[in-house]
């Protein structure tokens, strides 16, 4: 495997009004790695994708994606760096419809301008085309295409979750962050996406972070684990020396994993 | 899909917009010989007013972005078309052609306010762009009145109108109304192929989650810019028509309550609706001055901003996503029904009718 | 003392006392802002009601007969309960309906409310200029430094800062106010903490409305001519000063409101008359620009 590394965090800091909600938070992401990022409710889990997604400007520390230092860039620059991601409170374009919501994210690739539209040129009509058939490609694999002409509201819970992760592919990512993807789901549905992470990281060859409550979709697929604990990192390594880690039980003490789920 | 087919497609999507503006001028042929003065110039009116109103809805019903300042691109493109049209540097041009342009360029100055007031929507959200969009629109109306170039506060009078072409049978008002319908229609066209393409779907985005767009790598800022520069220049499109139809403009025209007129229009159609706003619009620019006005002459008393403002009220208690909420024309099923029927006895493949290929939904 | 030094300090004293009137109204467009998130328009509908009930309670009593304190209590008596019964009325058949309706259908119903306040008035009164009761005689009271104090304008001030200071206290030293504050944090944990939303609400537009009532007598006493359309500049105005000073922030929309009577006294004396309805917009937006939740405004951040 390459040695090539994506995602580097060095020393990221975020304060809220004095409140540390991260601090000197290191990564490395290399390519086709599968890290999971986990800790206890309020550990700045979040606020970590935030800083490393542009959503929020850190503090302090520097985030470089794919060579590019991020300061002072917008967040849809940094998406366009190719690193993308998912919500852990479902963001979908609730009134569009299922196949428009994954368009929208690809139309950073298409190829006519709003006067070819006016127009309806041609190559309105050829970009349309390829536009809805590349999403809809994406839609089959997640066995979403027969419903691509509903409203995405209307879908039901753990297919919106699933719609996220297509709506971030259709970006054509590198790296792909995953926030709580089986936030609310069943166990079966938690053993799918599994597999379906797994999948997506093999066939679009991806890096993969993602923040997880459910140990055992964690512990099954990631490669390395980071552990994170009052914005600070206490513990990373591979699942098992995770499991053993006195550190870590001390941070989950009394914290039943599951309870943890509702945030 | 093959080039050729694409080509296809753009070929079959020429003639609708042009139809469109000759059936629409037929109607004013119709209009010209069967109605008085005042019917006809609030027949006009209501092109204006279509024009404002789908504008509008493009920035605050598609992306979102609620601007109360829409009255304030009107009255630039009201103003520079007329103060454009009584330079003699103008008068080289014929009569026709010349009035046919003037809103293009009302449309331009527009879309350079707009531009102005698009940025600090980079900033801003929600009720604060709401309150700037405010201000900017009362700047551009106190500007207006101190400006002695366009007349200041005693307003600009005696604005020329287009005399037709007698040659060939235009009427005065014949001409006039071919070149609203011109421009009406090239508004809903090009407003409905953006919002109904793929890219247009980037304002979509904004108006349902800004952040996940952002996410999505949808220069959002970007987006909004456009929509409001886009939104602006057809805003001072309807500006000139009705500089020229009207011909007397003075600042007080453009007050904040315009811009409410405008809102109240695209509300009770439906945000996100140009069907909605059309129909709104249409009835909006009626209702005062065919229904009000006699009950005014009978009652003696002027209620008609008091019943309008009532019925907009219960409208946003009782039905508050307005007459069509986001549906258009072509989304109510005895209209796909009758496509069907009429794809069908034309012969044509069904397949044109899905959702992708343009359906005669193109046709406005 | 020099001529211009004199004039310059009539011309600070002018701004303060047109600040303190817009600082009255702001704070009820900041009150409702902060509880409903909701640009209340009728406010300025509701301003103008006030003056108009003083107007008509003056010439039935017939006030202007016998100028005083004592008449002066009346019409402002007369002005708040006009407006508290008018504000909640609004509140009442008009907001509460849609309390969890899309917050734009909200504004356009306050828009219709303040369109419908607006030409009803215009029937009922008429669109010809009424004189306001004269009740408080305009006389110099003494001068300092040349500069004269009229009666009115230490009135106005005065009267400002009570109702303002009586704000502070409600807010700050009473269970109501805790109340407030604290739907104004977040109504929903508010309700669970036992607190009557519905009811809260209700006593902020009282309270919102009598200060624009108090506003409307002050108004009503400095420019006498009072007319169905009176509300619509001064209201817009004082939502400017709301949002200047950082909407929802009560400090922040007496620092506007003073802050813009007195930059448009200034320009006015000093620049150019002619812009002058629009100074208060060109303030605004640059504030923005630069601090876009206000000059005490808090910003928020988005929960992603």
């Amino acid at each position: 495997m390459n040695d090539e590394i994506l995602l580097e965090a060095k020393k990221v800091g975020m304060e809220f009004g004095g409140l540390k909600a991260v601090d000197g938070f290191d990564l490395q992401l290399r390519r086709g790695e599968l890290v999971g990022l986990i800790g206890p409710n309020g550990a700045g889990k979040t606020t970590c994708f935030n800083c490393l997604t542009g959503v929020y400007k850190p503090t302090s520390g520097e985030v470089i994606i794919r060579g590019v230092n991020i300061r002072g860039l917008k967040t849809y620059e940094v998406s366009r760096l190719g690193m993308t991601r998912t919500f852990q409170n479902i963001r979908l374009f609730k009134e569009l419809s299922v196949l428009d919501n994954v368009i929208v994210a690809g139309l950073q690739h298409a190829r006519q301008t709003v006067m070819d539209d006016v127009l309806r040129h041609p190559r309105h009509y050829v970009e349309e085309a390829r536009m809805r058939e590349r999403a809809l490609e994406l839609l089959r694999i997640f066995k979403l295409d027969i419903k691509s002409d509903q409203p995405s509201s209307s879908l039901p819970y753990g297919e919106q979750r699933r719609l996220e992760i297509v709506r971030a592919l259709a970006t054509e990512p590198r790296i792909i962050l995953l926030d709580e993807p089986a936030a609310g789901m069943n166990d079966k549905e938690t053993e799918d996406l599994m597999h379906l992470i797994a999948q997506i990281r093999r066939d679009f060859r991806l890096t993969v972070l993602l923040i997880e409550h459910d140990m055992r979709l964690v512990m099954g697929i990631c490669e390395r684990i980071v552990v994170l604990d009052h914005g600070c990192i206490i513990s990373q390594g591979t699942p098992a020396n995770i499991k053993s880690d006195p550190a870590v039980i001390a941070a989950y003490l009394g914290v039943d994993e599951k309870s943890a789920e509702v945030t | 899909m093959t080039d050729q087919r694409a080509r296809g497609l753009f070929y079959r999507s020429l003639p609708s917009p042009f139809l469109a503006t000759v059936a629409l001028v037929l109607v004013g042929l119709i209009i010209e010989n069967s109605t008085n003065a005042y019917t006809q110039d609030v027949v006009l009116w209501i092109f204006t007013n279509i024009i404002l109103a789908v504008s509008l809805n493009l920035v605050s019903g598609f992306t979102g972005q609620f601007s109360l300042g829409h009255a304030g691109f009107m009255a630039v493109g009201a103003y520079l078309s007329a103060w454009c049209s009584l330079r003699p540097e103008f008068q080289a041009l014929p009569d026709p052609l010349r009035f046919t342009l003037l809103p293009a360029i009302g449309g331009l100055g527009a879309a350079a306010a707009g531009y102005i007031v698009g940025l600090p929507s980079l900033r801003l959200r929600g009720d604060y762009l709401a309150i700037v969009t405010l201000g900017f629109g009362e700047i551009i109306r106190v500007t207006l009145l101190n400006t002695e170039a366009v007349g200041g506060a005693r307003g600009l009078n005696r604005i020329p109108a287009t005399e037709g072409w007698l040659e060939i049978g235009l009427s005065p008002y014949l001409a006039q109304f071919s070149i609203a319908s011109f421009w009406t229609v090239l508004t809903i066209t090009a407003l409905w192929r953006i919002v109904h393409s793929q890219k247009g779907r980037i304002f979509l985005s904004v108006r349902e989650d800004e952040i996940a767009a952002e996410a999505m790598g949808v220069n959002v800022t970007q987006a909004k810019v456009r929509a409001f520069v886009i939104s602006a220049f057809f805003a001072g499109v309807g500006g000139s028509l009705f500089a020229h139809s009207v011909k007397y403009l003075s600042p007080a025209t453009f007050s904040f309550t315009k811009s409410v007129d405008i809102i109240i229009m695209i509300v009770l159609g439906g945000m996100g609706s140009f069907t909605g706003s059309v129909i709104a619009a249409i009835f909006i620019t009626l209702i005062p001055e065919f229904v009000l006005r006699p009950v005014q002459e009978i009652t003696k008393v002027d209620l008609r901003m008091v019943i309008y403002s009532l019925i907009l009220i219960l409208f946003m208690i009782m039905r508050p996503a307005g007459l069509l909420g986001t549906r258009e024309w072509n989304d109510f099923a005895w209209v796909k029904r009758l496509q069907l029927i009429l794809s069908r006895l034309l012969n044509r493949e069904a397949k044109d009718d899905s959702s992708n290929t343009p359906s005669p939904s193109e046709v406005s | 003392m020099e001529a211009s030094q004199q004039e310059f300090l009539q011309h600070l004293l002018n701004g303060v006392t047109l600040g303190s009137i817009y600082a009255l109204i702001a704070l009820g467009y900041t009150m409702v802002y902060g509880i409903l998130q909701l640009i209340n328009f009728a406010h300025s509908e509701v301003y103008m009601m006030g003056a108009f009930a003083a107007y008509y309670t003056g010439r039935t009593l017939q006030l202007d007969q016998s100028p005083g304190i004592l008449s002066f209590l009346i019409l402002l008596i007369a002005a708040i309960v006009a407006c508290s019964v008018l504000g909640l009325t609004i509140e009442r058949l008009a907001y509460r309906p849609l309390r969890k309706a899309p917050k734009l259908n909200i504004l356009i119903t306050a828009i219709g409310v303040s369109l419908l306040l607006q030409y009803s008035a215009q029937v009922i009164f008429g669109a010809e200029p009424k004189l306001f009761p004269e009740v408080i005689a305009d006389r110099t009271l003494f001068t300092v430094a040349e500069v004269e104090v009229r009666t009115l304008d230490i009135t106005i001030f005065l009267v400002g800062t009570l109702a303002m200071g009586g704000l502070h206290f409600l807010i700050h030293q009473t269970r109501l106010g805790m109340a407030m504050r604290a739907v104004s944090v977040n109504g929903p944990v508010a309700s669970l903490m036992g607190i009557n939303v519905d009811r809260i609400i209700m006593w902020t537009f009282v309270v919102g409305s009598s200060l624009a009532a108090v506003g409307s007598v002050l108004v009503g006493l400095k420019y006498p001519k009072i007319d169905p359309l009176m509300g619509m500049l001064i209201g817009i105005k004082a939502f400017v000063a709301a949002v200047l000073g950082g909407i929802g922030s009560l400090p922040g929309a007496m620092l506007g409101g003073i802050f813009l009577g007195l930059s448009e006294e200034m320009v006015v004396a000093y620049l150019s008359s002619t812009y002058r309805d629009a100074l208060a917009f060109g303030i605004l937006i640059v504030v923005l620009l630069f601090r876009p939740a206000g000059l005490m405004g808090t910003p928020v951040k988005e929960k992603v």
